[in-house]
């Protein structure tokens, strides 16, 4: 079996917030590495730091102290612009709250990663419908948000969040506004797309039941990784 | 790429229809200005230009220096006389002169009143082709009856608009009436073709001999009108005639009670007038555009500010600080242009109405609505730039925000 390339490093990050006179560390010294073809889910109650762990491996904010290497380039050479535009290009994100754009259709939500990444319209149209094909929403392409539920939204933003074919899938509590039966649903599919695809999945979540179903599972408690499950 | 980013701008727009359509009040009250003010006063640059075309290059006019009241020529605090005239016409380089008067009289006619002008026509021939050529009254001009002639005692002709826009007490002149004026009948012999010049349009012409007669002015002369010599310097001829006219009436230089002056020194005078004019009005117009601009940057503002998740989301997805910053652009600059373009048209529809309704009431046609190409697009590049303008600054702050501070909302 062949060496699994590294996707993300985190190395000794550190994230300090001042709130008022006080510092309060959200994250003392993480240090994570994602492998590709990995399905990592990362736990922890809330006010663990979860969030911002999150955001480190998503490239959204820049660590106090230490390093983030994504597909070893260390973030912190990058420009902000170039950033945007690698974050764009190595990264599908999926929210708890959807995140879709409200006045875009299903099928334009969709495309708009690729405008930022220069895909041409043909490539875009054709993508799209592939991707809305395999979440199951190839009757709803032309439907709002708002004419949606909430199961189907998630599967727009995972649609979403696959349009560029990015190196890896960061998930934040992706079940977190959705009902039991929904929710499953949607980590059924995410297992499927890692299972038949290869898709690299990085998943932060509070709930047991939702982190079990990843390969890999790891601890967060007051910003530090405590102990593996597994 | 360029075209999304538009169809993004467009869709952001039209869901806030109210606000945007607010917004853009602004701009297009300040765009519906400027174009029908400049369209008005351009018209009225071209109409002014035409009169005094008519006038020609190779003319002079001679008037008494003052607040003039009325037509040309009417001003009565400081009289030329018959004597002026012979001076001007013994002028060197001059080849015609003649005088003019324009007096107000009172006229009667199917038992209603109206106060108006009598302007002359002189009885030699060359002096009265002239005087025809200035007024634009030439033989061709009259559509019914017949041209005055040299010699007719109490007869006049008078324009169609007191056929067209029948002024006393809705009855039409037509040949053969009699109107009293100032107690005198005096026979409608002919109708001529509106001018355009509302002063000709409303008086009643005669011949010099019986207006001198009946308002008792044997000597005075309005305006005093001179052609000048094929090929003559003008600026040398203004000044002869000065020189003259100053001995004549023993003035000082400097001290003058007259006025000589070109057709093309009259046209500038007007020109002046109209552009300072233009310029007040278009200032106005330009400060009503400012707090359209300042209404775009208000909202585009609020914008930024309502969509700062929107922003974190298109800023994960791989949006580049200049994306935003354009995307942002082009929805203020379309806004602008949006507002221009409406405001172009209400301006076009005003300065038609305004040219149709001086028309109708006022009867003159001096007032044309001009729409030079470079007055419509630069009005749409100008409102496009104010809107992109005032957007600059809520773009750039939505474009700075970290997609972190965006999304935790």
């Amino acid at each position: 079996m062949k060496k699994a390339k590294t996707i993300i490093k985190l190395k000794d990050v550190w994230k300090t917030y001042t709130m008022g006179e006080n510092q309060v560390h959200a994250l003392r010294g993480l240090d994570l590495e994602v492998q590709e073809g990995e399905f990592l889910s990362i736990m922890g109650p809330s006010g663990s730091g979860k969030s911002t762990a999150m955001n480190m491996i998503g490239c959204l904010d820049i660590p106090s102290k230490g390093q983030v290497y994504l597909e070893g380039t260390n973030i912190a050479d990058l420009s902000e612009s170039d950033l945007a535009q690698i974050r764009g290009q190595k990264i599908g994100f999926i929210f708890q709250k959807f995140n879709l754009i409200n006045t875009l259709t299903a099928k334009e939500n969709i495309m708009l990663p690729m405008i930022f990444q220069g895909y041409t319209e043909q490539e875009r149209h054709d993508q799209a419908e592939k991707l809305l094909k395999l979440v199951d929403l190839g009757e709803r392409m032309d439907h709002r948000p708002n004419e949606l539920s909430g199961g189907q939204q998630q599967r727009v933003a995972i649609a979403r969040a696959l349009a560029v074919d990015p190196s890896v899938i960061l998930a934040d509590e992706p079940t977190g506004n959705l009902d039991s039966k929904t929710g499953g649903s949607v980590m059924d599919f995410l297992k499927k797309l890692h299972k038949e695809k290869g898709t690299t999945i990085v998943m932060v979540s509070h709930d047991q039941h939702v982190a079990k179903h990843a390969d890999r599972m790891e601890f967060l408690r007051d910003g530090q990784i405590v102990k593996k499950i597994k | 790429m360029l075209s999304e980013y538009l169809r993004l701008a467009t869709r952001s727009l039209t869901r806030r229809k109210l606000r945007s359509w607010l917004t853009m009040i602004g701009i297009f009250i300040g765009i519906a200005a400027v174009v029908s003010l400049i369209s008005l006063g351009q018209g009225m640059q071209n109409a002014i230009t035409e009169q005094f075309f008519q006038l020609g290059a190779d003319k002079i006019t001679v008037a008494t220096k003052g607040v003039e009241t009325g037509p040309p020529g009417s001003n009565n605090d400081v009289l030329l006389q018959e004597s002026d005239l012979d001076v001007v016409r013994r002028a060197n380089g001059i080849t015609v002169a003649t005088g003019r008067l324009v007096e107000p009289i009172r006229a009667e006619f199917n038992d209603k009143e109206r106060f108006t002008y009598v302007a002359t026509l002189p009885d030699d021939m060359d002096e009265r082709t002239m005087v025809k050529e200035v007024a634009n009254v030439m033989d061709e001009d009259i559509v019914q009856g017949r041209m005055l002639k040299a010699g007719d005692t109490w007869k006049m002709i008078v324009s169609e608009d007191y056929v067209n826009d029948p002024k006393f007490d809705g009855k039409n002149l037509v040949v053969g009436n009699k109107v009293r004026v100032n107690g005198q009948p005096v026979e409608v012999v002919g109708i001529f073709a509106k001018t355009g010049n509302p002063f000709v349009d409303m008086s009643f012409v005669m011949n010099e001999e019986p207006v001198r007669n009946l308002l008792d002015i044997p000597v005075k002369q309005g305006l005093i009108l001179a052609q000048v010599e094929q090929g003559a310097d003008m600026s040398r001829i203004v000044e002869i005639v000065e020189k003259d006219l100053r001995k004549h009436r023993n003035v000082d230089k400097g001290e003058e009670d007259f006025e000589v002056q070109t057709g093309e020194e009259l046209l500038d005078t007007f020109r002046t007038v109209l552009g300072v004019v233009t310029a007040v009005l278009v200032g106005i117009a330009a400060i009503s555009l400012l707090v359209g601009g300042i209404g775009i940057m208000n909202t585009m503002y609020t914008a930024v500010l309502e969509r700062r998740k929107e922003i974190g989301i298109l800023k994960a997805i791989g949006a580049r600080n200049e994306d935003v910053l354009l995307l942002f652009l082009i929805e203020s600059g379309l806004l602008g242009m949006l507002g221009g373009a409406i405001g172009i048209l209400l301006g076009i529809a005003f300065s038609k109405l305004v040219e149709v309704s001086a028309t109708a009431s006022l009867g003159t046609t001096l007032i044309q609505a001009h729409f030079p190409w470079y007055l419509i697009l630069g009005s749409l590049v100008f409102s496009f730039t104010v809107g992109a303008l005032a957007g600059t600054y809520p773009a750039w702050q939505a474009s700075k925000l970290q997609p972190v501070e965006a999304l935790r909302q």
